[in-house]
């Protein structure tokens, strides 16, 4: 559309190209990033999740929403390769070799795939940093995994990081447990984003925060998504985030997909009578 | 620009004995590039429902709403994401924003969702919140906690900082005082000018008179009550 054209003319700064030039890749792709077949996952006899199948676009966040319990957790775990489903494909768009069903690769790889364009962001900060190590190493390792060697480069990197995502980087010696709940967020979000993945993985990311550092999170969230075309899977059971940070909501209970469609549209006229429940459950402020 | 054709809408509610709302039948209406409509009727009669069914937060399950090329019932969720970034405006009556980012932020966030450099956002966002006499030094303060007219003027300037081809306004011009209330009219006559198509909901009958080239009354719209 030519109003695209039109919104961005008269830029031509040189560090600005690279945000303009963001855009059309979002709005022409023709391949999603993730695509999720019948992935199915039991626990003994009883059912983790079922016949779960969606398309993630580049760029997009999806949330997916259940009381706890509704296997939310499960599906990510199965997607992100932390558990191992009993059926179903997980196909990532590759950079080098276009769609792998990731369940079928081999260790090596798809180890390799969490450490470039996959991020994982755990709820608890602990789960996803390593408390022993400075801030900086924290960044700096995922840097380290994927082949960088030059300290004095890493370390600006992770200085860089730092920056973006709000931590002082006269910091960047301390240990993670000198940090704030909130700041141990931000520092399990840099270390993942450093090495630009293309797909997040969420695990309730802005829970056991104070709701002030959440909205700060969200923030951060959601300019690191615009800016960085990431696209991401948000699993939380509170509405007022995804209804800020989703682009679209799968709404699960009892290990099924009830419902899924536009965040606004599932939260302002859900379908499915749990999604009604869910929705008018919610206190309000 | 927008076309509703034989649009009609029910609510079941699930948890309160499977109930049907049977709230709208048969809506039709279009509104042409550089046209404004203004949706009348009491309220409760389904104007808001409207507009809703038009932004895709209510879904559609019979009839066919186009805006542009794009059909807005029955679409994937992404091509309405798109529609909106680019294509379509709203100005609701509520605001809904991330707490604590600076009105600034708030206003410049559709620009930046289009790829419009930061510098250049915010000073765009900056001299529409001027023409609507939202002071500079509310700008690095978040509207959530400004007065109501306050956050009025901050929705409309967030509707109106990309020149969208197609525009729901929601009451522009309710809770503000005259001088604002006529920075508003002359901002959606310029979006008419520059051939932007504009459905409306406008108690404020002399805006209507003055902005409005149509009225659809939606009371055409209500269901029989034979449900």
């Amino acid at each position: 559309m030519s109003l695209l054209d039109a919104s961005g003319g008269g830029i031509c700064h040189k560090e600005e190209v690279h945000a303009s030039s963001s855009l059309p890749k979002h709005l022409d792709s023709d391949s999603p990033l993730l695509s999720v077949r019948s992935v199915a996952k039991r626990y003994g006899a009883r059912i983790g999740c079922k016949d779960i199948s969606f398309d993630l676009w580049p760029g997009e966040v999806l949330g997916v929403v259940g009381e706890s319990g509704s296997g939310k957790s499960t599906l990510l775990g199965c997607l992100s390769g932390q558990l191992r489903p009993d059926g179903g494909e997980v196909l990532f768009d590759t950079r080098d070799r276009g769609p792998v069903d990731t369940l079928r690769m081999s260790e090596p790889q798809r180890r390799h795939l969490a450490r470039t364009d996959w991020a994982f962001v755990h709820q608890n900060p602990r789960d996803g940093l390593r408390m022993g190590v400075s801030a900086g190493g924290n960044v700096g390792e995922r840097l380290m995994a994927t082949g960088a060697r030059h300290y004095g480069r890493i370390r600006e990197a992770a200085s860089d990081w730092l920056d973006r995502v709000e931590i002082d980087t006269g910091r960047i010696d301390d240990r993670p447990r000198q940090f704030s709940g909130g700041m141990q967020q931000r520092l399990q979000i840099a270390r993942n984003l450093v090495s630009g993945p293309r797909l997040a993985f969420m695990d309730e990311p802005t829970g056991g925060l104070d709701v002030s550092v959440q909205a700060r999170l969200l923030d951060l969230l959601r300019g690191l998504v615009r800016d960085m075309g990431l696209s991401a899977v948000l699993v939380t059971h509170d509405l007022a985030v995804v209804r800020l940070l989703a682009d679209r909501l799968i709404v699960m209970k009892d290990g099924r997909v009830v419902e899924t469609g536009l965040t606004d549209q599932v939260l302002d006229d859900p379908q499915h009578g749990y999604t009604q429940l869910l929705v008018s459950s919610v206190l309000q402020v | 620009m927008i076309e509703v054709q034989n649009v009609s809408k029910e609510f079941t509610l699930h948890n309160q004995g499977g109930a049907v709302l049977r709230v709208m039948e048969g809506a039709s209406l279009t509104v042409a590039k550089g046209e404004c409509v203004a949706l009348t009727g009491a309220s409760g009669a389904g104007k808001s429902t409207l507009m809703r069914m038009i932004w895709g937060n209510y879904r559609t399950d019979h009839g066919m709403i186009r805006v542009g090329d794009a059909q807005i019932s029955g679409a994937e969720p992404r091509r309405i994401i798109a529609l909106r970034r680019s294509t379509l405006g709203y100005v609701s009556q509520f605001l809904r924003v991330v707490p604590r980012v600076p009105t600034v932020r708030v206003v410049a966030e559709p620009l930046l969702a289009l790829g419009v450099a930061e510098e250049e956002a915010e000073a765009r966002a900056a001299a529409l919140l001027t023409r609507l006499n939202i002071g500079e030094n509310l700008w690095g303060l978040s509207p959530t906690t400004f007065s109501g007219g306050e956050q009025q003027r901050v929705n409309i300037a967030r509707g109106f900082i990309h020149p969208y081809p197609a525009l729901l306004l929601d009451e522009p011009t309710a809770s503000l005082d005259a001088a604002n209330r006529e920075t508003v009219m002359r901002l959606i006559e310029e979006a008419k000018m520059r051939g932007a198509a504009i459905l409306g909901i406008f108690h404020d009958e002399a805006a209507r008179e003055r902005l409005c080239d149509r009225q659809v009354d939606v009371a055409g719209f209500v269901p029989g009550r034979a449900a």
